[in-house]
């Protein structure tokens, strides 16, 4: 029952965010705030529900990001081959991909906290980098976590992600292009739609 | 040398295509060798470690081993010509060593001392030497040419290796791997769910976190590859403006084992 109220306040919560023009670095924050907030009191995400991860996740972070853009990152040059339709199943399967590794990662959260670098953005611009850390519990070297923003017209979008200077979005490019090698876009398509499959298929078995 | 020359044989019957990646064959073989020594004997191991001691106790380890270390990673940032970071590791060391206990609380960190990350492969791209091509190194995973350069001597001047008393050393060797790897534990779930192609993904990542840590964690971003933009802002205006900071061996990214960059993506996000 409070999962459920939680999750609904989350929902209405996601939906205010979104309504109104939120500075890049103030949305980030309340978005992350939110999360970890949710993610500290349920239990069941802490010892791995990925499915319940996975709805919040949808709730609250699916909203803020801009996942044609990202699937476009991934797929570099080859995304102009690409024909509408397939287009469209390679948005899909993508935002699956990265929404079971983000839930996945979650349930693996051990009360780190996080530090908002200062951010300043000049006048005008339309693509920003909010800089975040992940401070260890138990010390240790902080872990860098950057989002990189861009300004649309239903407010700011996030189109990448770098965890201590990995992008998990174009770390996809070179698997990508060298699926498409092999089985052209469908079979990129095929592998990702596989990959997505066995998720599920561990995901039930738990 | 010998390495140059192994690469040159097998760079014949690589077939990926890949420019950063050319003795792919070779690097796939050793993926698996690797991979199979840890699912059989480094992972269990770490697991039972992981799964018996308290976590203070687990801190402390990786806090002690990380204070031998800090003494290198101080003398390369010397090297590098970073002299404030590098003098704030030696006065890690010895802030660590004594109020610290010998270094198993990380007492610099608490008092704005912060932790660095560097080696002999970064000081070497830091110097402008290009990373050269992707190497899986066996036991030690994911380097590139550069990086195994700088490996060699990393280990050949490691305290720890070089401790005297051998049974002092072999045991303190294996703790140390052993602690390593459990704290990779949690990240080996989100990699498994994230990767498509485990070995292209971790050698990606592992490029990535290299690239990132010449850069002391303020890579540019990478050129984006021209794609059908109109329905997207360009990027391209970003990708100029990072150019000028940019050192002439943009394009040799290098540095760190893939032990780290998995810990990274898995504590990420």
């Amino acid at each position: 029952m409070k999962s459920l109220f939680v999750f609904i306040g989350g929902l209405v919560l996601a939906t205010l965010v979104s309504a109104q023009e939120v500075a890049p670095d103030a949305l980030i924050k309340s978005v992350s705030t939110d999360v970890l907030e949710i993610v500290r009191k349920d239990k069941d995400i802490r010892n791995g529900d990925s499915k319940k991860a996975a709805a919040l996740v949808e709730v609250k972070v699916l909203p803020h990001f801009n996942f044609t853009h990202m699937t476009q990152l991934a797929m570099g040059r080859e995304w102009r081959n690409a024909s509408t339709a397939q287009k469209s199943v390679l948005i899909d399967e993508f935002r699956t991909l990265l929404v079971r590794t983000y839930s996945k990662a979650l349930t693996e959260y051990k009360n780190q906290t996080i530090d908002y670098k200062p951010f300043v953005m000049r006048p005008g611009e339309a693509e920003v980098k909010v800089r975040t850390e992940i401070k260890q519990p138990s010390g240790g070297k902080p872990i860098q976590l950057d989002y990189y923003l861009e300004k649309t017209s239903s407010g700011w979008k996030v189109f990448d992600i770098e965890v201590g200077g990995i992008s998990l979005v174009t770390n996809y490019r070179e698997s990508f292009a060298s699926e498409i090698r092999q089985g052209g876009i469908d079979g990129l398509i095929k592998s990702l739609q596989a990959k997505n499959k066995s998720g599920e298929t561990a995901a039930v078995k738990k | 040398m010998a390495l140059i020359l192994v690469a040159g044989l097998l760079g014949g019957c690589a077939t990926s295509g890949n420019p950063k990646d050319s003795i792919e064959g070779f690097n796939r073989a050793m993926f698996a060798f690797n991979e199979g020594l840890d699912k059989a004997i480094v992972k269990p191991v770490a697991t039972g470690y992981d799964n018996v001691l308290s976590s203070p106790v687990k801190t402390g380890v990786t806090n002690f081993f990380g204070n031998i270390a800090d003494l290198f990673i101080g003398i390369n940032n010397l090297l590098q010509g970073k002299v404030a970071a590098g003098f704030g590791d030696f006065g890690r060391l010895a802030v660590n060593s004594t109020i610290g206990i010998l270094g198993v609380i990380d007492v610099a960190s608490d008092i704005g001392l912060e932790k660095h990350e560097e080696d002999f492969g970064q000081t070497f791209g830091r110097w402008g030497v290009g990373s050269g091509s992707y190497v899986v190194v066996p036991f030690f995973g994911s380097r590139t040419v550069r990086d195994t350069a700088g490996l060699v001597l990393d280990v050949a001047v490691d305290p720890v290796s070089n401790h005297g008393h051998v049974p002092t050393r072999n045991t303190a060797l294996a703790l140390r791997i052993v602690s390593d790897r459990a704290n990779l534990l949690p990240a080996d779930k989100v990699i498994d769910e994230a990767a498509l192609d485990k070995y292209s993904y971790v050698r990606d990542a592992y490029l990535q976190r290299r690239r990132s840590l010449i850069y002391d964690g303020n890579a540019p971003r990478e050129a984006e590859p021209e794609a059908d933009l109109a329905d997207q802002q360009p990027l391209v205006a970003e990708a100029g403006s990072a150019q000028e900071s940019v050192p002439a061996q943009a394009e040799t990214v290098a540095v760190e084992p893939v032990v780290v960059a998995q810990q990274h993506l898995l504590q990420t996000e």
